[in-house]
């Protein structure tokens, strides 16, 4: 599987500047440095035990300093990720770890700040912070198992399960219609969006890299699979038979096309702005669609992200948007800054004796 | 000077009532700010509805605002006015019932029109039917007398001559009360700076309304108010919101920490927030989240990751802040919880006061979860516990509750300004080092192994090398801080938690006992706002030759080591309440004392009159065979 994003490497990664690093002579971190203590306790075969390996392996790679990273999590499977890791972590309450990781990226610049969070999390309980952070572009990593399942309460559909599931709370099956996170994400203006699947550990590497670097919210939704609840959710495009012809890669200044080689489809659009695949030969004249990541308008981005259907016919993996706007906690920390300037620098005991005594004072003898 | 009678009183309270739209609040503060420069002590009682204008003229749309000033201290914002500004009939009829017979009513004539008297049901004037003949009435035509005096002011449409005439009453009061308006000036001057001709018409109505009383033989008599005898020392007047915004950003500056406020706009404690936007330049982050639980959320990342967090709102975003508070007790990290409580359930009375958050605050989470809780007993003292707040939150490393309330928060009074210097140095000490070995001697970090004395947690912040560690909700075993499901660790730590917020008992200091005489067999016992209303009627009881004690509750949550036994000490105690028996309730259970609640929710602070009332129905043992319960009442 290709795990060429289109995404050359700009030299300093932005996602990270001002959070200290490990000195150029210093020797190289291990993923065994960022494996803690404690035994991991999810189910045989877990998806999140591929998705942890990558990340131990990765983190390493960004070369910073192992106690300015801090991983938030909420409630769920998922959310148990950060007492694996040997950096600062909380596993907090259900939905909450967007507003948290808010309030520590925003009072602390010199961390790196990584949430992690599942479909249920993230995208019921923790709706309402998800898109906040999105739309703030607070700078913070947040990566979304989703397993289209609620495992840890043992078996309930989720907000990305699929119409007509049947759960043990949904025994005539659901009636609910699911988010796609990834177009919720760019509905609520997300700068960075990513999908990756567990299973396929260069292409999620390739894709923190990325989202590491990326200043602001990068929200990467990982498919990853639930050996006990949801088994095989994703069996359609892991399988290397079904794979290619459904996984789109998308790439960035590249024309967004899916199939091997012989039986090529294009993206084309068609009257009206629709989009569809059609044979390589017959793309010839037509308006194909190229992939630009950059675009400051989230149409085309969006439009992408449609192409997911239930029955997994064309899956789009890779980032779908990448831009850059200025962060929430950057903005933030610069008015702070700005008034501590303009004030002659930080307040003293004068200066709070100033604030205390107001304007309108008497005095008694 | 004037020819006019001056008399002399040692006490008068004002009440400015109109329509929400004639900016009573802003006269009020104004008057208020020129008697706090004369040197009166005061107390003031904002009131007005949780609409931003409803429709004019009507019961409801009514705002006022009271002050009590006189030459000695003052400790309620008084029962009852002397004096009630009636801007329209609806300010009259609302307010009259509690005005005093005799007391004065000057009344804006202009409003009293057929069309006006019949929207709040008069079928009469009752300026004109008899009907007030027991009050002193001043009808003054305060619109048309405004209108006239800046008939020059060709620029300014009819409306905003109109618009003028609360500083026309301003004058008036000024006049009749010998307030220097030269604060007003400047503060008219800085407001409407930008616009010279509202300006000087402003100015001109305020003038107009000085003259008016000088020259108009209506008013035959002015009034002097000598300044009470204080302490020395500089003084200001503040309300409870400023005063705990100001007690939040100098207590983490005397932490030596930054301070992250997480809130979500919500009355009575917007101005809180408001306030801390404003004082970025003392290294102050205020972050409007998307809702209160977001609020806190961002407070307590901003506490692990070192910060002083605080959180402010009233009691609807305590319901939804509370898990994240357990969250906190769980993580044992410092956080500040501002409630500024306001009359319930749901959406309740927003604008009013009330105190009954007090067994939320106490006990309005899942599981075992002790939160210590400090309340405020008047405005300017919203500024130490605000101090005391945030050193218990960094010594015991714990979510504090602070019970401030609308009563507090909009009320104001002379505060003398303490030096900061001066103030109690909260400096923290975070971990920097492991703090213990592992069994190959290696150094290690516990999250979790306690300071023997306090049995607070060390506070490893991120960035701190060698320190790395996570916490969370699910319950850790006793000093390695690892997911723990073990019985016997899970009650060890619930006892250490709980241990450790009695613990706070020991830096607090003893309930102290006003009782002169030491002879009282009564103790009254308050919490909180009814600090003025309770030592006020005591003082009048006092002053009947009936002994009684007072005693009042800073902390709630660990109460004072001797609370028990000063209880013991009384016969009879009595626990007056702005809920239903919230406190009396806690101490019943803790001390197994039969207090006497004394309870009221009307959405105002108690009167003197009924609390003395009270106090002397208890003495005389007239409700001794009574339930204990007793509910204040309202003649």
């Amino acid at each position: 599987m290709s795990t060429d994003l289109g995404m050359p490497s700009t030299g300093v990664p932005q996602g990270t500047a001002g959070v200290p690093r490990l000195a150029d002579d210093a020797p190289r971190q291990t993923k065994k440095e960022f494996t803690s203590d404690q035994e991991v306790r999810w189910c045989p075969g877990c998806g999140d035990y591929a998705i942890l390996a990558a990340v131990q392996g990765f983190l390493p790679e960004l070369g910073l300093k192992r106690e300015n990273i801090v991983f938030v999590s909420g409630i769920g499977c998922s959310s148990r990720f950060p007492y694996y890791l040997d950096t600062y972590g909380m596993h907090s309450i259900h939905g909450r770890a967007p507003a948290i990781a808010t309030g520590l990226a925003t009072s602390r610049e010199d961390l790196s700040v990584w949430v992690v969070t599942g479909d249920g999390d993230a995208l019921s309980i923790g709706g309402n912070h998800l898109i906040h952070a999105l739309r703030r572009n607070v700078n913070m990593t947040i990566l979304l198992f989703n397993n289209q399942i609620y495992g840890l309460t043992k078996g309930q559909y989720s907000p990305t399960s699929e119409v007509g599931k049947v759960t043990k709370s949904t025994p005539m099956g659901s009636v609910d219609h699911p988010f796609n996170p990834v177009s919720l994400a760019l509905g609520a203006e997300a700068t960075f969006v990513a999908r990756t699947m567990d299973s396929d550990r260069k292409h999620l590497t390739e894709i923190l890299k990325a989202a590491a670097a990326h200043r602001g919210t990068a929200l990467v939704e990982i498919y990853q699979n639930c050996p006990i609840f949801n088994d095989g959710a994703f069996d359609l495009i892991k399988d290397r038979s079904e794979q290619e012809a459904r996984i789109v890669h998308l790439a960035d200044g590249e024309r967004v096309q899916v199939g091997p080689e012989a039986d090529r489809q294009v993206l084309v659009r068609g009257e009206g702005g629709t989009m569809e695949f059609v044979p390589e030969a017959q793309a010839a004249g037509r308006d194909v669609v190229v992939h630009d990541a950059h675009a400051g308008d989230p149409t085309q981005a969006f439009a992408l992200s449609r192409l997911d259907s239930p029955h997994m016919t064309h899956v789009p993996m890779g980032i779908f948007r990448d831009v850059v706007r200025p962060t929430y906690d950057d903005l933030v920390r610069a008015q702070v800054a700005a008034a501590v300037d303009t004030s002659g620098g930080p307040a003293d005991d004068a200066d709070l004796d100033q604030l205390l005594r107001g304007r309108d004072t008497w005095t008694v003898a | 000077m004037s020819s006019k009678t001056v008399e002399k009183l040692d006490r008068v309270v004002i009440r400015f009532a109109g329509d929400s739209g004639d900016g009573m609040q802003l006269t009020g503060d104004r008057f208020t700010s020129e008697t706090a420069a004369l040197g009166n002590d005061l107390s003031t009682l904002p009131n007005f509805p949780a609409e931003i204008r409803a429709p004019q003229g009507t019961l409801p749309g009514v705002s006022s605002f009271q002050l009590h000033f006189a030459d000695h201290d003052v400790l309620t914002p008084g029962d009852a006015p002397d004096v009630l500004v009636a801007m329209n009939p609806a300010a009259l009829k609302a307010n009259l019932r509690d005005l005093p017979r005799g007391a004065t009513i000057i009344a804006n004539t202009d409003e009293f029109t057929k069309r006006n008297l019949g929207k709040v049901g008069y079928a009469t004037n009752p300026l004109e039917d008899g009907s007030l003949e027991s009050w002193h009435v001043h009808p003054v035509a305060l619109t048309s007398i405004t209108v006239e005096a800046l008939a020059a002011f060709d620029s300014l449409s009819r409306k905003d001559k109109e618009r003028a005439k609360n500083m026309f009453a301003l004058g008036l009061l000024s006049w009749m009360y010998h307030r220097p308006t030269t604060g007003t000036e400047a503060f008219l001057a800085k407001k409407f700076g930008s616009k010279p001709d509202i300006l000087e018409a402003n100015l001109t109505a305020l003038r107009a309304g000085l003259n008016y009383g000088e020259t108009t033989e209506d008013f035959a008599v002015s009034y002097e108010i000598a300044p009470a005898v204080m302490p020395a020392g500089t003084y200001r007047n503040i309300t409870g919101n400023a005063a705990l915004a100001y007690g939040l950003v100098t207590a983490a500056h005397r932490a030596g920490r930054p301070m992250l406020l997480g809130s979500y706009p919500i009355t009575p404690a917007s101005d809180i927030l408001h306030t801390l936007s404003g004082l970025k330049r003392y290294g102050v982050t205020t972050l409007q989240a998307e809702d209160e639980i977001a609020g806190i959320g961002a407070a307590l990342g901003a506490s692990f990751g070192g910060a002083i967090g605080v959180t402010t709102t009233s009691g609807p975003g305590v319901a939804l802040k509370s898990e994240t508070i357990g969250l906190a007790v769980s993580l044992e990290l410092p956080l500040v919880i501002v409630d500024v409580q306001r009359g319930g359930p749901s959406t309740g009375l927003p604008t009013k006061t009330e105190q009954s958050d007090l067994l939320q605050a106490m006990f309005g989470r899942n599981g075992e979860s002790p939160v210590p809780i400090v309340a405020p007993r008047s405005p300017a003292d919203c500024f130490d516990a605000a101090l005391e707040a945030v050193r218990i939150a960094t010594t015991y490393r714990t979510p504090v509750f602070v019970l401030s309330d609308g009563y507090l928060a909009n009320g104001s009074e002379p505060w003398a300004v303490p030096s900061v210097a001066d103030l109690p140095d909260l400096t923290v000490e975070l971990a920097t080092e492991p703090n213990a070995t592992d069994d190959q001697g290696k150094p290690v970090f516990h999250p979790f192994l306690r300071d023997e004395r306090t049995l607070a947690r060390p506070w490893a912040v991120p960035g701190t090398p060698g320190l790395e560690h996570r916490v969370g909700g699910i319950e850790k075993a006793d000093v390695t801080g690892n997911i723990s499901y073990d019985p016997d660790n899970h009650d060890l730590m619930t006892r250490l938690r709980a241990g450790k917020v009695e613990r706070i008992a020991d830096t607090i200091g003893d309930l102290e006992v006003d009782d002169p005489s030491g002879e009282a067999s009564i103790l009254v016992l308050g919490w909180g706002s009814t600090y003025g209303p309770i030592a006020a009627a005591v003082r009048s009881v006092r002053n009947t030759g009936v002994h009684v004690a007072r005693a009042h509750l800073r902390h709630l949550n660990p109460f004072p080591s001797n609370t028990g036994e000063v209880l013991r000490r009384y016969d009879r105690v009595l626990v007056p309440e702005m809920n239903m028996g919230q406190l009396a309730m806690l101490l019943r259970a803790k001390y197994l004392v039969d207090v006497h609640s004394f309870t009221q929710v009307r959405g105002l602070p108690f009167t003197t009159v009924e609390l003395a009332d009270a106090i002397v129905g208890l003495a005389a043992g007239t409700d001794a065979d009574e339930p204990v319960t007793t509910q204040g009442g309202h003649s």
